[in-house]
């Protein structure tokens, strides 16, 4: 999932301070697993300003909804008979539900109340952690399901480098070498041979580095 | 008992401190309230295992929002006791009492009070 992490609420004070009537909104899904904007942050975001406000002179509306997803034409759609009550959107979406939100209702600022992260896993409560970087080409079958493209420092595809330590990364003795992560779980479903073949040359217009992308299935356009 | 201690508090109670959850702390003091207490058993006494540890780390979050939006952390407190320890409960009572009457009254109170 889409792992985002809470905005400090300073920032988020300075973004809403200058409406009066504001709309704190939320999403059911992403965010609310890494509990970062959720129904219950909304709430708890929408008490501290309007508690700020209250006590700095400038009472604001701050009102809460919760969509079950910003990244939808269907969910958006729910508010279009009430945003005309705001003067602006806060949106604890990522960065995804932020901009669809801002699409959709174009004459409304729409601020974004979290920090979105990188797409990754709940390892435990409280921590989470990256797995993928949507590179477009995934080679996970020969990686014994791990990702060299996100966890490897250097995206590299034939192996550790030279800094692999202990089975830790050159860069942090907190991050676990992918390769030898790799190398292990294919030792362990003995499939070592996978090792010894060569990637070809990756292709990287299907990841970030080649503009932004789309996804286009003619086979399910109406 | 029919122990002695501060009228200032009034007693929500709950089935476990488990149940309280930050909006309660939060909205009490959107409400004007001077002071929150949360009292639970004691660690490692709960019947539901860590519905105490898990208020605490709610409180402990409530702190922090109070925090960053200028009002006093210690307005909101957890404390830990037997439901046997009446003296206990009513000194924890005290306590607090004493604490909000120097921090003084919610800093809301006056906004609300326009407000309404």
């Amino acid at each position: 999932m889409i792992v985002a992490d809470k905005k400090p609420i300073e920032e988020i004070i300075e973004a809403v301070r200058p409406y009066n009537r504001l709309l704190v909104l939320g999403c059911n899904e992403c965010v609310t697993v890494c509990e970062a904007g959720g129904k219950k942050e909304v709430g708890v975001l929408a008490s501290a300003l309007r508690m700020y406000f209250l006590n700095n002179g400038q009472e604001k509306r701050i009102d809460e909804v919760t969509l079950e997803r910003q990244c939808d034409h269907e969910y958006l759609e729910e508010i279009r008979d009430r945003i005309d009550n705001y003067d602006a959107v806060l949106s604890l979406a990522c960065g995804v539900g932020v901009q669809f939100t801002a699409e959709k209702y174009l004459s409304k600022p729409v601020l974004p109340g979290v920090n979105t992260c990188f797409l990754g896993v709940t390892e435990k409560r409280g921590l989470w952690t990256e797995r993928c970087q949507a590179c477009g080409q995934c080679v996970l079958a020969f990686t014994a399901g791990i990702c060299p493209i996100s966890r490897c420092a250097k995206r590299l595809l034939n192996g550790p480098c030279g800094g692999s330590t202990k089975g830790k990364c050159e860069i942090s003795k907190d991050i676990d070498c992918a390769w030898q992560l790799i190398i292990d779980r294919l030792k362990a479903l003995n499939r070592l041979d996978d090792y010894e073949k060569l990637f070809s040359i990756k292709d990287w217009s299907t990841d970030r580095a080649g503009g932004p992308r789309k996804v286009v299935r003619e086979d399910v356009q109406i | 008992m029919r122990l002695n201690y501060p009228k200032s508090v009034r007693i929500i109670r709950v089935p476990c401190t488990g149940k309280v959850d930050v909006l309660h702390l939060l909205h009490s003091f959107e409400k004007g309230a001077d002071g929150v207490m949360t009292v639970g058993c004691m660690e490692g006494d709960c019947h539901f295992t860590n519905g105490n540890f898990r208020a605490r780390k709610r409180v402990e979050q409530a702190k922090a929002v109070l925090k960053t939006i200028g009002m006093e952390p210690e307005r909101v407190e957890m404390f830990n006791l037997s439901s046997a320890e009446g003296p206990r409960f009513a000194e924890y009572v005290r306590q607090m009492d004493e604490r909000i009457r120097a921090l003084g009254p919610n800093p809301l109170r006056n906004a609300l009070k326009k407000a309404a």
